[in-house]
């Protein structure tokens, strides 16, 4: 089961769960994505060993993507 | 580190990008710029009493001046990690549950004491906190402190920290670039100044720092 993660002020909110063979399920994950990006969110995926990737496509067989609001200088 | 540009760099065109080489001349300019501030203070109290004796309570005001002026840069610097923000303490458990499952198990142990996230990376080890990140230099005998923090500010602290994790592992000279340079100097200054309870954290990054720079030796 992969999920889209959004951090918010509840801690994160799953945005949508979808499998590898679930298209509709995928495709309403797709929507939340892109919604999300046009908020300004920043899609990423962790991927291990201190390294992770921003995406701008939901990748349809990532475990977990997160999606984070920019950062700046304090 | 991935080979990716960080998205927040574009707001921060001008700036020049923050790599190993640029820390060690900023780290140069601050160690000229500290004696600079600090000489003359010293040897203006040193004068004064050589050449007056009783002149010595502007002496010692001299000299106060030359302590206190390098403990304020440092204050400064140990304040980019303390706890900043409301604690939403409702929603913190689950915050700090999606930090543990970024962190590996010793870091997610050290934030879990410190309330700091360690990583470490090709410029050095850093400490990540709420609102600001400390760069250990390799070698552990230097230490970069960065203003930064996440333009959310009603997330939980765990999530503050884990969006600029998540920044930092995507684009280490990025990150560093975005962020604010705030203070430069020997560990220790930063170290007494930091809450006793985040104190272990910078021990074990500068441990982790001068193991990393042993290996590369």
């Amino acid at each position: 089961m992969s999920r889209l993660i959004k951090m918010d002020a509840s801690g994160h909110s799953t945005l949508a769960e979808w499998t590898q063979e679930d298209q509709s399920g995928f495709d309403a994950a797709v929507r939340e994505f892109r919604t999300a990006l046009d908020e300004g969110c920043i899609g990423v995926l962790d991927q291990g060993e201190g390294q992770a990737q921003q995406v701008r496509e939901l990748p349809r067989d990532a475990e977990l993507v997160i999606l984070r609001r920019p950062i700046a200088g304090g | 580190m991935a080979a990716e540009v960080l998205a927040e760099l574009g707001a921060v065109s001008w700036r020049q990008p923050t790599d190993e080489r640029f820390l060690r001349r900023y780290a140069r300019i601050w160690l000229c710029w500290t004696v600079a501030y600090t000489v003359p203070f010293l040897a203006a109290a040193i004068g004064l009493v050589a050449l007056e004796p009783l002149a010595f309570p502007v002496a010692l005001a001299s000299l106060a001046h030359a302590w206190i002026i390098p403990e304020l840069y440092a204050f400064r610097g140990a304040s980019v990690l303390r706890p900043k923000g409301p604690r939403n303490e409702r929603s913190e458990p689950v915050a700090q549950g999606l930090l543990g499952d970024l962190l590996g198990h010793l870091p997610r142990e050290l934030q879990r004491r410190t309330g700091l996230a360690m990583q470490r990376s090709r410029m050095g080890v850093w400490l990540i906190g709420e609102a600001g990140a400390v760069l250990v230099a390799p070698g552990g005998r230097r230490v970069h402190c960065f203003c930064v923090r996440t333009t959310d500010r009603g997330l939980p602290p765990s999530d503050r920290i884990a969006h600029l994790l998540l920044a930092l592992r995507t684009d280490e000279q990025g990150f560093a670039t975005v962020a604010n340079h705030a203070f430069c100097g020997a560990p220790w200054r930063v170290r007494r100044r930091l809450p006793v309870a985040m104190r272990p954290a910078l021990d074990a990054a500068c441990e982790a720092a001068r193991a990393e720079d042993g290996e590369r030796a």
